[in-house]
């Protein structure tokens, strides 16, 4: 068994509906292990709702999606029949491909060392002090050690967000899914969590990142993947999408998006 | 006052007390089975299944809509008559329970409700199983929203447990009416009874107070070993 290694996941025609409004298309994506891809492209365009969909936060209501070779739904070409994978596999595979959220999303009634326990103890069922010991190696790496006895309403956005990479981090992760990760943070604070995510690439996770941050995108994408319209209208590596040869869809938004 | 502090305090008070004393059970029981109950009928009339959650919602409704006085009248008079005796004491507590529970599964329900989406969200993308979200994240949460409600409604129970001495249940109402038709000192009986419950109530208060302060995990303060200012720093 040699050869390339298979893709970490595979999206096929992945498609959306809210409420009769198709969201998602017809989605297709792949990711190999280390790789970091960028989902850039306009607001609307169903970026955040691939992410959601890959982890099940939405229910997608048709295509493929496999994590590891392994169905995470599925439908049948000749019968058009969607199945979804049953509950246990789906959170065996969230466990695995943890999200960083918009909006932080830490649990605001647990200090930062038990936000990033939690996890590991509840769903990994890691032993406490093996949990802790592994938390305050994962938030040595975010630089929030010194904080690790803090609550959440104790902390900035920035600092918020990187105890939240340090939550997904705690889940030895195959792959990690960023939701905007600095959108909401303050300008000066972005850059702090930016330069995490950096040093988490130098290490090789692999991560799947929607931003709107296309200096970010330029600096440390392998892929780039624009979607638009439910779909995901171009993909290529990073230097070809920004480079002077970018189809011109992209060197529109580009222009908007950046100036 | 003379009279009050040299004959009516020294002869009665302990008496009174010992109704106090009934109260504070009655309160304590109740208060703990109605928040327990209470607790299960949110989650229940939460729930998706229409089974379960119309008849709960229907008994909110009926126990919300009916004063308590009749509801303990019900429970201690005309139970009986279908073959389930309960002795004073505990028709009380079942009426304060049943009472307490309506009311809380309201403040309980909607506490739940109130928990940010994104809290759900982050425990669910953790891999969390629907019943670990729910009991890790979402029922913490929603308890410690929903704590200063329940002490309003522990210290408002306190006072309702005057109305079980209408079913002959021997708490500080009930010793007072004793009292007075003793001595026909109405007066220095009430104002005695106004001043238990008044302590009553202040003490829970202040102890609820506590309690509230000391779970509120932004008053948890973490001990600064680090000061605040090495913000600067702890950024890349």
């Amino acid at each position: 068994m040699t050869g390339p290694k298979p893709p970490v996941l595979t999206v096929r025609q992945l498609r959306k509906t809210f409420q009769g409004n198709a969201v998602l298309r017809g989605v297709d994506l792949s990711l190999h292990e280390g790789e970091i891809a960028c989902l850039i492209g306009p607001s609307g365009t169903g970026k955040s709702t691939i992410l959601r969909c890959l982890n099940f936060l939405e229910q997608p209501d048709g295509g493929e999606i496999t994590f590891f070779g392994q169905y995470l739904c599925a439908e049948d070409g000749n019968s058009n029949i969607f199945r979804i994978a049953p509950p246990r596999v789906l959170q065996a595979a969230r466990a695995r491909m943890p999200m960083v959220f918009q909006h932080f999303n830490l649990f605001s009634h647990r200090t930062v060392m038990e936000n990033v326990v939690e996890g590991q103890v509840v769903v990994l069922r890691r032993g406490r002090a093996e949990a802790r010991d592994r938390a305050r190696d994962c938030l040595a790496r975010v630089g929030m050690l010194e904080r690790a006895d803090f609550y959440p309403d104790q902390l900035s956005g920035g600092q918020k967000q990187r105890v939240a990479i340090a939550r997904a981090l705690a889940m030895s992760p195959a792959l990690i899914l960023f939701d905007e990760p600095t959108s909401a943070l303050d300008p000066q604070l972005v850059q702090e969590v930016q330069g995490v995510i950096r040093d988490l690439s130098a290490e090789g996770m692999t991560m799947l990142i929607v931003t709107h941050e296309m200096r970010f995108v330029r600096s440390i994408a392998h892929t780039v993947h624009f979607c638009e319209g439910g779909r995901i209208a171009e993909s290529g590596a990073a230097a070809d999408i920004f480079g002077p040869n970018a189809p011109p869809r992209i060197q529109t938004f580009m222009e908007v998006a950046h100036g | 006052m003379y009279n009050f502090f040299f004959y009516a305090v020294p002869e009665h008070f302990p008496f009174l007390l010992q109704g106090a004393l009934v109260t504070v059970e009655l309160s304590l029981i109740s208060m703990l089975l109605g928040t327990l109950l209470g607790f299960f009928l949110a989650v229940g009339r939460l729930s998706a299944r229409r089974a379960l959650r119309w008849p709960l919602d229907a008994f909110v409704e009926v126990v919300r809509d009916t004063p308590l006085i009749v509801q303990l009248l019900l429970i201690y008079f005309s139970l009986p008559e279908a073959g389930i005796v309960l002795s004073a004491f505990w028709a009380g507590i079942a009426g304060l329970t049943l009472n307490l529970a309506a009311y809380l599964s309201e403040v309980f329900r909607a506490a739940i409700v109130a928990v940010d989406k994104g809290q759900r969200e982050a425990a669910i993308s953790l891999g969390m199983s629907p019943v670990a979200v729910y009991c890790r994240v979402i029922i913490p949460q929603a308890a410690l929203a929903s704590l200063p409600t329940l002490g309003g409604y522990f210290i408002a129970l306190l006072k309702d447990c005057s109305l079980v001495s209408f079913i002959s249940v021997n708490e500080l109402l009930r010793h007072a009416t004793i009292v007075i038709s003793d001595t026909f000192d109405s007066m220095d009986t009430y104002i005695m009874v106004a001043i238990i419950y008044f302590m009553m109530s202040f003490i829970s208060a202040r102890i609820i107070r506590y309690v509230e302060v000391w779970l509120t995990p932004s008053n948890r303060r973490a001990t600064l070993s680090v000061p605040l200012t090495m913000d600067k720093e702890g950024a890349r």
